[in-house]
């Protein structure tokens, strides 16, 4: 369980693989998507592992593109492993990252039971991230991407995505 | 390319390099056959869900295949296993290389592979072999959402019209002889078993028919009564629809060997 909430990543390199931010999402930094789970410098080598947040996910090989480039630009030659397990959840996405993804406009994840009740009974819990609102619709359970869900806001009436809780 | 295949935990062997094959095919054909749809659902939402839904699929293939290609040991890549084999050395179940004809089809083929799905992956997920065990433990989450899908629509479409009713009661008739076969066990499943890798699927098949029937009730469908069914493709041996789908999805890589995205 230690790996799961505190994955090991070399201090130094912290500021480096925050600038790396989610192609998908670019206010988002990879650190704060909580898909970076391990990264160690020996020397002037990094070994870096990084967790897909859905199987399919095309943006992991673009991040371990990125990853690579921002540490070259600090000197260092980065290898990157793609690990499975543990599998990604979004608990991983940090407070200050769920705060970038509602200043963006999606919505964050609610918890499991919320989220549940959401997607299959239809209840307004979602806030629109444009104003607040919860009088909000279910659209899609499918978004546009795998992880989100299209919502519809019934008072500003913006449409707006919603980041499904995975666990 | 990344590796998502823990070198240490790789065993070598020609049973689970089938087993793998096996597993991985229905996950290939399947986001093959939700592909087709792409640009062509019949709304925006149920298009790019059925498109999600097949990213997920690939996605996990690709897993599969990477630890296929490692077991193998001879330069096979994901890529080279999922394009360049033959119609008879693909091991998925006949259900998922079914067309997606109309909307109705689409859902019941869904609902009929998720609801299996779903059980096979809760017990993959305590396979001995580590490897196959993530794979199953990231997957799990995603196919919980494909049966949330496809369980709702056969809802909607059967407790929904006239019309909607009577499509999806026909499509359930006409792939229902394809589901027995969810549950048999191949040779390299049973070689894989022994060896606490491989799920011993005809433990599901009780439990799959119960949560089946429980949707179709719900849902004003009637599950068909029957006592013959269909099988073949675990052996590699399809019904016609395989050849057309295989001519789509190999035909970059026999025009342009070796091309890459």
């Amino acid at each position: 369980m230690t790996l799961t909430t505190n994955p090991h990543i070399d201090k130094d390199l912290v500021p480096i693989l925050e600038q790396v931010s989610d192609p998908e999402i670019p206010v988002l930094s990879i650190m704060d998507m909580g898909v970076v789970r391990s990264a160690i410098v020996e020397g002037k080598k990094v070994a870096v592992e990084i967790t897909p947040t859905y199987s399919g996910c095309p943006a992991m090989d673009v991040i371990g593109d990125d990853i690579k480039a921002a540490l070259k630009a600090e000197g260092y030659d980065a290898t990157i492993d793609l690990i499975l397990h543990p599998a990604w959840t979004t608990d991983w996405i940090t407070p200050r990252g769920r705060k970038a993804l509602e200043d963006y406009g999606i919505a964050a994840p609610l918890e499991a039971e919320a989220d549940k009740a959401v997607l299959l009974k239809g209840e307004q819990i979602v806030k629109c991230p444009q104003c607040g609102s919860t009088r909000t619709k279910l659209v899609s359970q499918f978004g546009s991407t795998a992880c989100k869900a299209q919502f519809k806001c019934m008072d500003c009436e913006e449409p707006f995505d919603y980041f499904k809780c995975l666990k | 390319m990344f590796n998502t295949i823990v070198e240490k935990y790789i065993m070598k062997n020609e049973d689970l390099y089938h087993y793998l094959l096996e597993i991985a095919d229905n996950s290939l054909i399947l986001g093959q056959r939700l592909g087709e749809l792409t640009g062509h659902g019949p709304s925006l939402e149920t298009d790019i869900a059925c498109t999600n839904i097949s990213l997920d699929l690939f996605g996990q293939v690709r897993s599969y295949f990477q630890y296929a290609g490692k077991i193998a040991g001879d330069g096979r890549t994901e890529d080279d296993i999922a394009m360049l084999r033959k119609e008879r050395e693909y091991k998925n179940v006949l259900l998922v290389e079914q067309p997606n004809t109309d909307f109705a089809y689409t859902i019941a083929r869904q609902f009929l592979f998720d609801v299996y799905h779903l059980l096979f992956l809760t017990e993959l997920e305590k396979s001995k072999d580590l490897n196959l065990s993530a794979i199953a433990k990231k997957s799990i989450k995603e196919v919980r959402y494909h049966t949330r899908f496809s369980t709702d629509w056969v809802k909607r479409l059967g407790d929904g019209t006239e019309e909607s009713h009577s499509k999806i009661q026909k499509a359930i008739n006409d792939l229902w002889p394809y589901t027995n076969e969810l549950f048999q066990v191949t040779e390299p499943c049973q070689a894989m078993i022994k060896k606490g890798v491989a799920v011993d699927v005809s433990q599901l098949k009780t439990n799959y028919y119960q949560k089946i029937e429980a949707v179709l009730n719900e849902a004003t469908l009637k599950a068909p009564d029957l006592k013959y069914f269909q099988k073949g493709g675990k052996t590699g041996i399809h019904t016609e629809h395989m050849g057309y789908i295989l001519s789509d999805l190999q035909y970059m890589q026999r025009t342009y060997p070796n091309m890459e995205w």
